[in-house]
């Protein structure tokens, strides 16, 4: 952690670390301070009365089964993205490691998706879609699908699980595929020479030694899912039609910026907070394991 | 590949093919819309070929001209969004190379107290506590400037975190021999740290300034103002006020302005970007 040959203490260090930890304090644990405090309190839309009332808004919220509906569809498009996106980028992944020539040329054009803005690829896969004039919606014309996202519930959660996932491939193809270029190519060869078939050698070398990768991106999607996709909700449905595509950050947002209910509000947003911390505990303890590996 | 399967490269090589064309579809479907005029993109079928309104079309949207029916040319819109992309990236790798420089080269009292703090923020995406902190801007005045839009995004943890890394690689003889010949921290920091550090820097500097462009939420909040609405969060109005009458050549062209610089730093520079991306998630 710190050199062995290293400077001794003056005022120095303090000036050094200060920008950092005043933007810290200021803006990350006073807010998330007054999160948790806000989150004991019901105040009226105006701030013109203010009323404490300790665990009154987590007792509404888990009392509400709407609150679990969103737990539930939460859940449920974060593990078809995560599982579509580590599935396509695995195939494709495993598709350019095969190949003798043109494996960096693949990756060039596969890339480039991970620099467009969530909300802007909600913004392409919508016009794709449109019910009037999008050419996908069209070509689902011809075998009698009427798509239509903004009536449907369903369609809609297809539509921001597929512009989520688009966004998402790239980054795991690009982990996937710097792991199996690690691993060294005598074990593959000695697998070969003893007849494993390349399915063979995918399934029983490649995929067992990947795993930690695998894992660190699980955890990665699911936080992706959970928290980054709110710009393509935000574009593509808005949370609706019904609230069927409203996923919990979605709902925070919305309970506290349209509907103002604050108190409600920064109660979830403290329960996010205790489902990041949670992750990224998890996330660490399995990294100390990989060097452990190593 | 070990052995010569041919079929097998074959195959490799289609779905590989088909994996590209499906990710480039919906880019490609934008380019179309962005070379059409406003009355083709609006019939069915869709062209699936481009037309010639291009440069038309990037005009009218940049600049705002009268036949595109927007309120604020969007090449405004892309010089904050690459003011904020900018000032974060690099506001984000100053304040992360000093701390981290702090943490690792000195010993003082809460030195791991500060790291402890710095590493907490890891846990707070601003999605999670936007409506506290929006109070907080708010209360200090910075709403509808760039200060709001960028200085709560500027503290990063990952970055204090690759730094730090980048720092213990290092080895102990260069601070041995810069003390001896008389050299004290800063000087040290800026004679050798810093130029050792140029790739890990460079790399970072790429994947944080996709960072600051990409932003939605954060904007969306903090400008009421529109002379400082930025692109990506653009879209979202254009694609509200189009319910009634939508302009979708002019949409599709600014989804194309706004995923243009992103997708040319990671095109141009994607050996530093691979680097950087797998080194920060380490």
């Amino acid at each position: 952690m710190l050199k062995r040959v290293h400077f001794g203490p003056s005022w120095l260090p303090y000036a050094l670390v200060l920008p950092q930890v005043a933007i810290t304090i200021v803006f990350f644990l006073w807010p998330a301070g007054q999160s948790i405090y806000q989150s004991f309190l019901i105040q009226d839309p105006f701030g013109l009365s203010t009323e404490f009332v300790f665990l009154e808004n987590y007792e509404m919220l888990f009392d509400d089964e709407l609150y679990y509906d969103t737990f539930g569809r939460t859940f449920f498009f974060s593990i078809f993205v995560a599982s579509f996106s580590l599935g396509i980028a695995l195939l494709l992944a495993a598709m350019a490691d095969n190949v003798i020539k043109g494996s960096v040329t693949y990756r060039t054009m596969l890339i480039w998706p991970y620099a467009v803005a969530p909300a802007i690829a909600g913004a392409l896969w919508v016009f794709m879609f449109d019910p009037t004039l999008g050419v996908i919606t069209h070509f689902l014309d011809k075998f009698d699908w009427d798509w239509n996202h903004k009536l449907n519930g369903g369609e809609a959660m297809a539509l921001v699980i597929m512009a989520a996932t688009w966004k998402q491939i790239s980054y795991n193809f690009l982990f996937f595929l710097a792991a199996m270029q690690s691993i060294p190519k005598s074990l593959i060869e000695a697998a070969a020479i003893d007849g494993a078939s390349p399915s063979r050698r995918f399934w029983s070398i490649i995929f067992p030694l990947i795993t930690p990768t695998t894992f660190f991106l699980l955890v990665v999607n699911l936080v992706y899912a959970f928290f980054e996709t709110f710009g393509i909700i935000h574009v593509v449905t808005g949370g609706g039609p019904a609230k069927s595509t409203e996923i919990l950050v979605y709902k925070a947002y919305n309970d506290g910026f349209i509907g103002l209910d604050l108190g409600s509000s920064a109660a979830q947003s403290t329960i996010l907070m205790a489902m990041v911390v949670i992750i990224t505990v998890i996330q660490f303890r399995f990294i100390e394991r990989r060097v452990d590996y190593q | 590949m070990i052995e010569s399967r041919p079929l097998a490269t074959m195959i490799s090589h289609a779905i590989l093919l088909l994996g590209v064309a499906i990710i480039a579809f919906p880019v490609w479907i934008t380019f179309v819309a962005a070379t059409h005029d406003a009355v083709r993109v609006t019939q069915v079928p869709f062209p699936l070929l481009p037309s010639d309104q291009l440069l038309v079309n990037l005009k009218a949207t940049l600049f705002a001209t009268q036949d595109s029916s927007l309120d604020l040319p969007i090449g405004l819109m892309m010089l904050n969004s690459l003011v904020m992309a900018l000032t974060i990236a690099l506001g984000k790798i100053s304040i992360s190379l000093l701390s981290a420089f702090a943490i690792v080269y000195f010993r003082f009292p809460f030195r791991m107290f500060f790291f402890w703090m710095i590493f907490i923020t890891l846990m707070l995406p601003v999605e999670v506590r936007i409506l506290p902190t929006y109070e907080v801007v708010a209360r200090l005045n910075m709403l509808n400037s760039y200060w709001g839009l960028t200085i709560p995004l500027i503290a990063s943890a990952t970055a204090t975190f690759l730094f730090r890394q980048t720092f213990l690689t290092i080895p102990d003889e260069l601070l041995e021999a810069a003390r001896m010949d008389g050299a004290g921290p800063m000087r040290f920091f800026f004679d050798i740290l810093l130029p050792m550090s140029r790739t890990s820097i460079a790399a970072l500097f790429v994947i944080l300034f996709i960072f600051g462009w990409n932003q939605y939420l954060w904007p969306l909040l903090i400008t009421t103002d529109e002379s400082m609405y930025t692109i990506v969060m653009g879209i979202k109005n254009l694609l509200e006020t189009a319910e009634g009458d939508p302009q979708w050549h002019i949409i599709m062209t600014t989804a194309l302005l706004a995923m243009l610089p992103p997708i040319l730093i990671v095109l141009l520079m994607q050996k530093l970007f691979v680097t950087g991306l797998i080194e920060a998630e380490k």
